[in-house]
């Protein structure tokens, strides 16, 4: 079981995409901490100043849309945020997110409800969001059942390995 | 009940007589794609795989150097190196290094690396281009494509598909890139988000391949997993220029189901202009130019239209003027082929006579890379497909996107400007 995830809400609006990100004079770093440095910058240039460890990036519509650079979910992760929640995510996106384990939820109502500075907790497993400032409950959208399977079996780097052992037999 | 084009390759791809939209495939890969940013994130996650020592085959594997090339520092270089030392080590028959390849999305259909009925993934995110031929081509992030380096497949939710029905002839002046922008300004960023584009219509079937490819390549642009004409003559004669490989023409079924389908007449369309910060916020040319839209820099180039068609419609506008003095003009052919083709019609002396700076092909001014980067409270107007904050450098920049008419138009006269009154700027 994945522990809970708690920290402080950071509130941005619709098609935060990953130009903003992670602008792309950083794209030829791999290092996740050092990427780390540079997320959202260019959205918000304080944005890893003022971030503590856990806190959440809480989003609109369409977050992630653009480019396919798996650096825009390393990027966000290797800052130390813990979660993105979204009303929506875009394609791309949404798969790296997923792939490189940075944990993301959709959930309207919880982007509604939140607003900068509240405390949030999330549970990974259950999808619940409670904003503990706000002394409220939302709930995340569940996972469609092939990806709440990679998730479980750790992501789809094993479920690779095991489909090589398969061809291999 | 029929099945669309996505459909169609999808199902063949994994084996069933049919899929449908939402079902999860396990597709398996005709090309793999990556280029040295994806590719290095990638390398590294496939050397962590177990039982992944070798890529699937290396004959279905292309990798070009394109994103920050020449190198813009050492960082890059290592980037580019550890590609090219993978491509050496799993013998990679199509690596593209500087000076042999150019803009991947240029460079593999020139190689014949594209045929219709194919099922291509790439590690960024404009390989819908392919969908210019008939072939279902997706971005995917690096992860993924090692997974497909590994594996030859990938797994993939199929889309519901929007098909678009173009009419009308477009009038003077007035390219694919200008019926693009438009389609992206109807459909908005994310309103085909998860969806197939399936282009249709008496005015898609006129154009040209590169026009096509330009379509193709801004599906992106509103969110869709893919966007796909149906090859013809023109696709297959270009195709088999290039390749001796047997493909398989697809097509979509005349009751195939289709979650939307737009009209869209284009008869009566302006060229267009996609105002900051994003590829939807688009506007004909004459509502733009309403207000006064001096440019400090006019790029030519990228995957989008960086090819011989719009290098031919930017020299014949430049020929024999000069670009106004406020102002910058970078040009990138799209690839190296295209760079000697534009050499040997004498375009590239032309562009240069104008004042255009005509740069090796590569990615780095339009995603702000290096080569064309903006400064703080400059203002672009750019053949390119994205114009997000900072997308070609200082957030506080300004993009505009047009086709390379306007952007000609708008070189000469130092600010955005309608390429419909070009006698006009001339005189």
């Amino acid at each position: 079981m994945e522990a809970k995830l708690r920290g402080h809400a950071h509130k941005y609006g619709r098609n935060v995409d990953t130009d903003v990100i992670i602008p792309g004079k950083y794209c030829n770093i791999i290092d996740p901490a050092e990427l780390g440095k540079h997320a959202l910058e260019g959205l918000d240039p304080e944005y890893t100043g003022r971030m503590q460890a856990g806190d959440v990036i809480v989003a609109d519509t369409n977050f992630g849309c653009g480019s396919s650079r798996e650096v825009a979910p390393i990027a966000i992760k290797g800052s130390g945020t813990s979660a993105v929640i979204a009303k929506s995510f875009a394609r791309i996106f949404y798969r790296n997110a997923l792939n490189i384990g940075l944990p993301i939820f959709e959930s309207a109502e919880a982007v509604d409800g939140i607003e900068s500075g509240d405390e949030i907790e999330v549970e990974p497993e259950s999808g619940v969001i409670r904003n503990i400032t706000k002394n409220a409950t939302y709930r995340a959208a569940e996972f469609p059942p092939f990806m709440r399977s990679l998730i479980d079996a750790g992501g789809l780097v094993p479920y690779v390995e095991r489909r090589l052992a398969e061809k291999a037999t | 009940m029929g099945m669309t084009l996505t459909e169609k390759i999808l199902a063949r791809h994994c084996g069933l007589e049919r899929v449908e939209p939402g079902q999860i495939v396990n597709a398996t890969v005709d090309l793999v794609l990556a280029n040295e940013l994806s590719a290095a994130v990638a390398i590294g996650v496939m050397r962590g795989m177990k039982g992944a020592s070798r890529v699937f085959d290396p004959s279905r594997i292309a990798l070009v150097a394109d994103h920050f090339v020449p190198a813009k520092d050492a960082q890059s270089a290592m980037l580019a190196k550890l590609m090219k030392d993978f491509a050496a080590e799993q013998q990679i028959e199509h690596f593209f290094d500087v000076g042999r390849g150019g803009i991947e999305h240029v460079v593999l259909p020139e190689e014949g690396l594209v045929a219709p009925g194919e099922l291509i993934v790439g590690g960024d995110s404009h390989t819908c281009t392919y969908g210019a031929f008939g072939a279902f081509a997706t971005g995917m992030g690096s992860t993924d494509i090692a997974a497909a380096f590994a594996l030859g497949e990938v797994w993939l939710k199929v889309p519901a598909s929007i098909k678009l029905v173009y009419s009308g002839k477009p009038g003077p002046m007035v390219y694919a890139k200008d019926i693009m922008l438009r389609t992206v300004g109807e459909l908005g960023i994310d309103g085909a988000t998860y969806r197939a584009i399936e282009y249709h219509g008496t005015t898609v079937d006129e154009l040209s391949i590169t026009g096509r490819i330009t379509m193709a390549n801004m599906a992106i642009e509103a969110g869709a997993k893919n966007g796909i004409f149906h090859a013809d003559e023109k696709t297959i004669a270009y195709v088999k220029e290039r390749t001796d490989r047997p493909f398989i023409v697809e097509r979509a079924d005349a009751d195939a189901v289709y979650e939307r389908v737009i009209s869209i007449d284009i008869g009566s369309l302006e060229p267009q202009v996609a105002c900051p910060h994003t590829p939807d916020n688009v506007h004909p040319i004459s509502e733009v130019t309403r207000e006064d839209l001096p440019v400090d820099q006019v790029f030519i180039g990228s995957c989008t239209n960086g090819y011989i068609d719009d290098l031919r419609v930017v020299a014949k506008i430049l020929e024999g003027k000069r670009v106004a003095s406020n102002l910058r003009v970078i040009v990138n052919p799209g690839s190296q082929k295209v760079w000697m083709q534009a050499a040997d019609e004498g375009i590239l002396t032309t562009l240069a006579a104008a004042g255009c700076a005509v740069n090796t092909p590569g990615c780095g001014a339009c995603f702000g890379g290096h080569m064309g980067t903006l400064g703080d409270g400059e203002r672009a107007i750019s053949t390119t497909n994205r114009n997000y904050v900072g997308r070609m450098g200082s957030p506080k920049a300004e993009i505009y996107l047009a086709s390379p008419a306007t952007c000609a138009a708008s070189a000469i006269a130092g600010r955005i400007t309608d390429p419909r009154v070009l006698e006009y700027v001339a005189s």
